[in-house]
Order: structure tokens, then C-alpha cells, then sequence
């Protein structure tokens, strides 16, 4: 059980923390000044849901008996071993390899342009209001609270994007041609939303049809079409990446990993 | 023998480093104060945003405020439920908002929705007018928006409802 909620928590941080990342290369570079800050808010509300997230997870191993320990240890950073010190949140995010990251693979896809990041915004948002929602009546009083805190935080980043994905759909030439393009390359990613992995602690399966029809929604107004393709790439939920997770983690985590223990 | 009220009025000191003219108590992000017989003092604050960098701050800085007072056995806790709503902000933290040039949050339940495009009418902390419109939903900080006023053309924050 124990090894179940640690992996799920890990797989929640994960989707925060790589997608907060994806937006945090924004930074300085938004369209304009304003959406360069709404980007990076949303940013910077994911990376805190990480944070708690990781925390919790620390939190769990470091209450485990030895044995619990033992059967977490796959998921645990290498490096951090030779610390002789508890798990702290930092050493899950910042020293964790490729293979033991459990986020799903649309998080991790390249930033590209605009189109590409509201849309990616959107139909994760679109889905982590629903888990989050379906994760407050679970039977974990700390992931309850977490969900509890930052779903506020997510129906902003929700109306935020869908309201940019009606924008570029129904707008020039020009941003209808890029949203489409995002579209094509998103949209195989979106199935391993719903793919429920075995330590799944909230059926994702169940969420679908409610994730569809706010999508549906959205997308009338924005008169894009949902596309017909059902081929659903996964991977991301057992520690199977797309070449892009490993760029990320050597830029993010190059710090931590130079510097061991460095504070600042 | 120190009080749970004597640690709450060393409280009121400490401001929130991003709305300097806020205490914390205004704020509503102290959840509760407790002092033992033996002088262990409790304090559980829960924060606004998930990723707000000022609770780093203001747990230090309460720290600091109880050490310059002499007391030395504080416990600073974080709790996340239930969830800081900007409806616990005092009424009196409102109004020291306004007078500092940010818009104070509308309430809650009659004004906070999730449908899109739709503006909520904030009054213009200057010249009150109700005629505004918003710039974006993200401001400086994670708890604010930006907004315009149409009548007196200032851009303005609005402190959003949360």
C-alpha cells in the first residue's frame, strides 16, 4: 500500500513539477509582458503543487519502517544515498533519473510556440481539475489537502488556456494554422491521461467522458474539431519517456547535480 | 504567563513582504495560536498559493518577530486544509488594501466564477468607479490580477477573489 501511494504521489509531482518547467522556459519570452507573467504564474502554482507533492512523499519514506524503505528504493535517487541524511523534496526532484520519473508524456513534450503551450495548458488542466476533484475524497487525508489547495489554483489556469485556445482557433489564419498544427501533435498524448496505472489511488478512466465534454465545449467555440485518431502514445506512468524528459532533467537538474547540498 | 493574545498582537507586526500594508492577521493565513503552561508557543499558518515564495519569509519572520520578544520555544506549522480563501481577509485589511492603491478581493460567493471571458466588476481603488476592465489574470504576485480603470485610466491590481 505504502509503495502504491509513494509511487502515485511521485507521479502527481512529477506531472506539476515537468509541466511547471515547460512553462518556466518562458521566462522573458511570453508575447507580451503580460502573458510572459501569466505563464509563469501558472508556473510557479505548479512547481508549489510539486513541492508539497515531493514533500509528502519524502515524508513517507522517511516514516517508513526499513522494510517499507526497501521496497521503495527504485525510486530513489542515487546520488542522495551517499548523503546519510532523510529524503528531503529536493533530492526527488532534483535527483531523480529519467527511468524513475512518473509523469505523463504530454507534460514533457519541447515548449514549440504559443499555440503549443496553451493548448498542452488546457487539456492538462482540463484533466487535473477532474483528478484533483476525484482526489479530495480519497482515502489520504495529505493528498485531500493538497488536492483540496491547488484545485482553486487550477480552474485559473483552466479558463486561462481555454480561453487562448478560443483565441488562436477562431482568430487569423495565422494562429488557426499553429493551433491545428499543436493539435496534430498533442492529441496522441492525451489517451495516457486515462490509461489507469496500477498505483493509481483515483480511477482516471471514469474522468474521460467529462474531460470530453469540456474539451467538446471549448473546441466548438473555437471551432476546431476533436480529431478522429484513438492511437493513444504511452509510457510516461512506468518511467518510459520521449527523448525530450532527458534534455529537461539535464538542464534543471544541473545545478543540484554539480553542486551537491548546494543552498542558496 | 504569556497568552495566546499577547503572541497574536506580536503578529499584527508581521507583514506580508509582497503587501507590506497587510499583516498576516489581516490576511486570515494564521490559523492558530496556542501557548502551553511551560511556554511552548504553536502557531499553524496555511498558505495563500501553492507556490507563494513570501510563506518562506513569513514563517522566518515570525520567528523573528517571538525571538526579539525573548520567547524561544516556537513550533511554526503549515497547514493546507481547509483551503486560505480570500474571504478571511479581515475587514480592516481590506481597507488598508484600498488606501494602497490595490483593489481589495470581491466577495466570494457572489462574484468568483469560472466561466470564461467574464469580468468581475472591481471598483477602481482610486476613484471608485465600477467601470474597469481587466488586463490580465496574472499579475506581480500569484494572489493578484491586472486590471484598468476606464474613467480615471489607471491600471490598477486587483487583490483577486480566491
Amino acid at each position: 500500500m505504502n509503495t502504491q501511494l509513494f509511487t502515485y504521489t511521485l507521479h502527481l509531482a512529477d506531472n506539476a513539477l515537468i509541466l511547471g518547467q515547460r512553462n518556466a522556459e518562458w521566462c522573458g519570452h511570453g508575447p507580451a509582458l503580460e502573458q510572459d507573467i501569466a505563464i509563469t504564474n501558472i508556473s510557479l502554482d505548479l512547481i508549489g503543487q510539486a513541492r508539497n507533492l515531493y514533500a509528502y512523499a519524502a515524508t513517507l519514506y522517511n516514516d517508513a519502517d526499513k522494510a517499507g524503505q526497501a521496497a521503495f528504493d527504485k525510486l530513489l535517487p542515487r546520488p542522495w544515498k551517499a548523503f546519510n541524511r532523510p529524503l528531503e523534496e529536493d533530492d526527488l526532484a532534483m535527483l531523480r533519473e529519467e527511468r524513475q520519473f512518473r509523469n505523463l508524456l504530454l507534460t514533457e513534450l519541447p515548449r514549440r510556440d504559443w499555440a503549443q503551450t496553451v493548448l498542452r495548458q488546457f487539456l492538462f488542466s482540463a484533466f487535473q481539475f477532474l483528478q484533483y476533484e476525484a482526489l479530495q475524497a480519497t482515502a489520504c487525508p495529505q493528498l485531500a489537502a493538497i488536492a483540496e489547495k491547488s484545485i482553486k489554483e487550477v480552474a485559473y489556469h483552466q479558463r486561462w488556456s481555454g480561453e487562448w485556445v478560443i483565441r488562436l482557433g477562431d482568430g487569423t489564419e495565422e494562429s488557426r494554422t499553429r493551433i491545428e498544427r499543436a493539435l496534430a501533435d498533442q492529441w496522441p498524448f492525451t489517451g495516457e491521461m486515462f490509461s489507469t496505472a496500477s498505483y493509481e489511488l483515483v480511477d482516471c478512466a471514469t474522468l474521460r467522458d467529462r474531460w470530453m465534454q469540456k474539451v467538446t465545449d471549448v473546441f466548438a467555440e473555437a471551432t476546431l474539431d476533436i480529431p478522429k485518431s484513438g492511437w493513444a502514445q504511452q509510457g510516461g506512468k512506468d518511467g518510459v519517456h520521449t527523448e525530450s524528459l532527458g534534455f529537461l532533467l539535464a538542464e534543471m537538474q544541473s545545478l543540484p547535480r554539480t553542486y551537491p547540498n548546494a543552498t542558496w | 504567563m504569556v497568552t495566546d493574545a499577547d503572541i497574536r498582537s506580536l503578529l499584527e507586526d508581521v507583514k506580508d513582504p509582497e503587501v507590506p500594508v497587510l499583516s498576516i492577521l489581516d490576511l486570515g493565513i494564521v490559523r492558530n495560536v496556542t501557548v502551553t503552561p511551560d511556554g511552548a508557543i504553536s502557531i499553524v499558518i496555511t498558505p495563500t498559493y501553492s507556490g507563494c515564495p513570501a510563506m518562506d519569509v513569513i514563517s522566518m519572520d515570525i520567528r523573528l518577530r517571538l525571538l526579539e520578544k525573548g520567547h524561544r520555544n516556537i513550533a511554526i506549522t503549515q497547514q493546507l486544509s481547509p483551503a486560505w480563501t480570500t474571504d478571511w481577509m479581515s475587514a480592516e485589511g481590506r481597507e488598508k488594501l484600498r488606501a494602497f492603491g490595490i483593489a481589495p478581493p470581491n466577495p466570494k460567493q457572489q462574484f468568483c466564477h469560472e466561466e470564461m471571458f467574464a469580468d468581475e466588476a472591481v471598483a477602481c481603488p482610486r476613484c471608485q468607479s465600477h467601470h474597469t476592465e481587466l488586463i490580465s489574470r496574472f499579475g506581480s504576485t500569484a494572489c493578484k490580477a491586472m486590471y484598468r480603470c476606464l474613467d480615471c485610466h489607471e491600471a490598477f491590481d486587483y487583490f483577486k477573489c480566491h
